[in-house]
C-alpha cells in the first residue's frame, strides 16, 4: 500500500477543518487571533504525530481536543492572558473532562454557527478591504500567507502585516465574535458577499496559465459561496453571488484562445463552457429567485444566465438582458452597469439605441481611462458604418488598457476596421 | 482542481445496507457539501441493468450486463478540492463509513484528476 507524503496529508486535513478549529476555538477565548494562534500549535503537533501514528479517524476532532488542551496551557503560563483564563478557563475546565465523543457531539451543533461568526468577524467593517481578504483566505480558507501573498502578487511580509494589523484592530476595536443583530444583518452580510467576490474577481480577471495560484483564487471564492449557501440558505442574494460565480466559472476554458490572448464572450465556444457549472449556477439562480426578489449579485446572475441558456451568441435573449441591467442600473446604479446596458440595448434593439446611453457616459468621470468606455462605443460605431470614428476608439481603447492581450485585441479591431472601405 | 471518484464494491455481505450506513452517509454527503468540496454525486444501478459497448479489431460490440469482473460500481463522486490528499482524503472517510456500519463490506475507490482549465493554459 502506498501512502502520500504525511505533511501533505495533514496539510489537507487543515484545509478541510482549519476553519471549523478555528471558528470554535474562537468561540471560547473570544479573539480570532489567538484562537488561530492555538489551531496552529495544533497543526504543528500533527504534524509531528500524525507521520508516525497515521491520521486519527476524526481529525477535526482531533486537531480541536488538542488545541484546547494548548489554550489550557498557554492560558496558565501567561499572564497576559490572566483576564481571558478568569472568563473562559473555568469553561475549559469543566469541558475538557468531557470525552472526545460527547465534544464532538457539541461541536457538530455549534460549527456552522461558529463558522459564520468567524466569516462575519474577518469581514468586519472596521477593516479596511485588504485586512478582509486576506484574514478571510487566512482563517476560512486556511491559505498560508506565502500563498496569499502569491495570489495577490505581494510580498510575503505585507500579507503578514495585513493579517497581524487586522488581527490587532479586531481586538483593539472589541469586536465581538458574533452574528450581527438583525438591523445590522444586511449590511453585514453585504461585507461578506463584498469580499468573496471580490476574491473570486482576483482570481478570475488574471490571465490563466502563469500561476496556478490566481485562478485557484476563484475556486476559493466559490467555495467560500457554497459553504456560506449551506449556511445562510434563507438568504437571496447568497444563492445570487453563488449563482454568478457559478455561471462565471463555467466560462474560464473557452475565455482564452490557443495563443493565450482573450476570447470575448459573444466569441467563445460555448462547447467549451463548463455544463455542470452551468447547472449548478442555473439552480442556485433558480433558488435565489424562489425566495424573492433578485439583488444586485442576482440580477448579475440572471444576466450571466441569459448567456448560459443561449445555445448560440445569437440565440440571446438581448430583450430580457436589456430589462435585467434597467433594473441592476436601478438597484446598483454605477457608470459600469451603465456602459453594460448600452451593449445589451444595443443588441436588443440596434447599434443607435445603445450608441445613445454610451453617449451619455463619455463626460463620465468614473470612466475616465476605462478602456471598454472607447471600446462599446467603437463597436457600436462600427456597427452603425462610422468606421472612421469607430477606429479612432477603438484605438483610444488600446491606448488606455494596461493588459497586453487586451491591447492587441484592440489594435486588431481599429485594423479590422480600417480594412472596411 | 477536479477529482471523479469512482467506487466499486469488491465484497458485498449478504445483508442489506443498515439504516445507520445510509445515515452516516447522508451526513458526508452534507458535511463534503458543506465544505464546497462535493459537487456532484449519484448511485449507480448494478452492472447487470447497464450495457458494454466494445471497439476491437474495428468491430463495435455491445454486450447486456453483468460484465465479467465482478466489481460492481457503486456510485461516483466529483470533488473540487485543492489537492490530490483532500480528495483521498475525503474519499477515506467515505470508506470508513462503510467499515464502521456494514461489517463485511469491501471496495475499492478510484480518485482520477479531471482535467481543467489549467491543463489547456497557453504556454506563458
Amino acid at each position: 500500500m502506498t501512502v502520500g507524503d504525511p505533511h501533505r496529508v495533514v496539510e489537507a486535513v487543515w484545509r478541510i477543518e482549519s476553519a471549523r478549529v478555528i471558528a470554535g476555538l474562537a468561540r471560547m477565548v473570544h479573539d480570532v487571533g489567538l484562537a488561530e494562534e492555538l489551531a496552529q500549535d495544533a497543526l504543528v503537533i500533527a504534524l509531528e504525530q500524525w507521520p508516525r501514528s497515521g491520521v486519527p479517524d476524526n481529525p477535526g476532532a482531533w486537531l480541536m481536543l488538542t488545541a484546547k488542551h494548548r489554550a489550557i496551557d498557554l492560558l496558565r503560563r501567561r499572564t497576559r492572558y490572566e483576564q481571558k483564563l478568569e472568563e473562559v478557563g473555568r469553561d475549559m475546565e469543566i469541558r475538557q473532562e468531557a470525552a472526545e465523543a460527547e465534544l464532538d457531539d457539541a461541536l457538530d451543533d455549534h460549527i456552522g454557527d461558529d463558522v459564520l461568526r468567524l466569516l462575519f468577524t474577518a469581514c468586519h467593517p472596521v477593516l479596511p478591504v485588504e485586512g478582509r481578504l486576506a484574514l478571510t483566505l487566512r482563517l476560512l480558507g486556511g491559505l498560508t500567507t506565502e500563498e496569499i501573498a502569491r495570489a495577490f502578487l505581494v510580498p510575503e511580509p505585507t500579507v503578514g502585516q495585513r493579517i497581524f494589523r487586522a488581527k490587532r484592530t479586531l481586538t483593539e476595536k472589541r469586536v465581538r465574535i458574533e452574528m450581527p443583530a438583525p438591523a445590522e444583518l444586511g449590511d453585514r452580510l453585504s461585507s461578506v458577499l463584498e469580499v468573496i467576490y471580490l476574491i473570486f474577481n482576483e482570481g478570475y480577471s488574471a490571465t490563466a496559465g502563469d500561476d496556478w495560484m490566481r485562478p485557484s483564487l476563484s475556486e476559493e471564492a466559490l467555495r467560500l459561496g457554497r459553504i456560506l449557501v449551506g449556511l445562510m440558505p434563507g438568504e437571496a442574494e447568497v444563492h445570487g453571488l453563488v449563482a454568478l460565480m457559478e455561471l462565471q466559472a463555467s466560462r474560464t476554458r473557452a475565455r482564452t484562445g490557443p495563443d493565450g490572448g482573450p476570447v470575448l464572450l459573444l466569441d467563445q465556444d460555448r462547447g467549451l463552457w463548463d455544463r455542470l457549472l452551468i447547472r449548478r449556477g442555473l439552480d442556485a439562480l433558480g433558488r435565489a429567485e424562489a425566495l424573492g426578489t433578485l439583488g444586485p449579485y442576482g440580477l448579475q446572475a440572471a444576466i450571466a444566465a441569459c448567456h448560459a441558456r443561449a445555445s448560440s451568441a445569437g440565440d440571446t435573449d438581448w430583450e430580457r438582458m436589456a430589462a435585467l441591467y434597467r433594473v441592476l442600473a436601478h438597484v446598483s446604479p454605477s457608470p459600469v452597469v451603465e456602459l453594460n446596458r448600452a451593449v445589451a440595448v444595443g443588441m436588443a434593439y440596434g447599434p443607435a439605441r445603445g450608441l445613445e446611453i454610451v453617449d451619455g457616459l463619455v463626460a463620465e468621470r468614473a470612466l475616465k481611462g476605462y478602456p471598454q468606455l472607447p471600446a462599446v462605443r467603437g463597436d457600436l460605431l462600427a456597427k452603425l458604418g462610422r468606421h472612421d470614428e469607430a477606429r479612432e476608439e477603438f484605438g483610444r481603447a488600446a491606448g488606455l488598457t494596461r493588459n497586453e492581450r487586451e491591447r492587441a485585441l484592440f489594435l486588431g479591431r481599429a485594423a479590422a476596421t480600417a480594412e472596411v472601405p | 482542481m477536479r477529482y471523479m471518484v469512482i467506487l466499486r464494491a469488491t465484497s458485498l455481505p449478504a445483508t442489506p445496507p443498515p439504516a445507520e450506513l445510509m445515515e452516516a452517509i447522508a451526513k458526508l454527503g452534507e458535511e463534503a457539501t458543506g465544505a464546497g468540496a462535493l459537487l456532484d454525486t449519484a448511485g449507480l444501478a448494478p452492472s447487470a441493468e447497464g450495457v458494454r459497448i466494445e471497439l476491437a479489431g474495428g468491430r463495435l460490440s455491445v454486450t447486456d450486463g453483468p460484465f465479467a469482473e465482478a466489481k460492481e460500481l457503486i456510485s461516483y463522486a466529483l470533488y473540487q478540492v485543492r489537492s490530490k490528499e483532500e480528495a483521498t482524503e475525503w474519499t477515506s472517510r467515505f470508506l470508513k463509513v462503510h467499515r464502521d456500519h456494514w461489517e463485511g463490506w469491501e471496495g475499492e475507490a478510484d480518485v482520477l484528476r479531471v482535467f481543467g482549465p489549467e491543463d489547456f493554459a497557453a504556454p506563458a
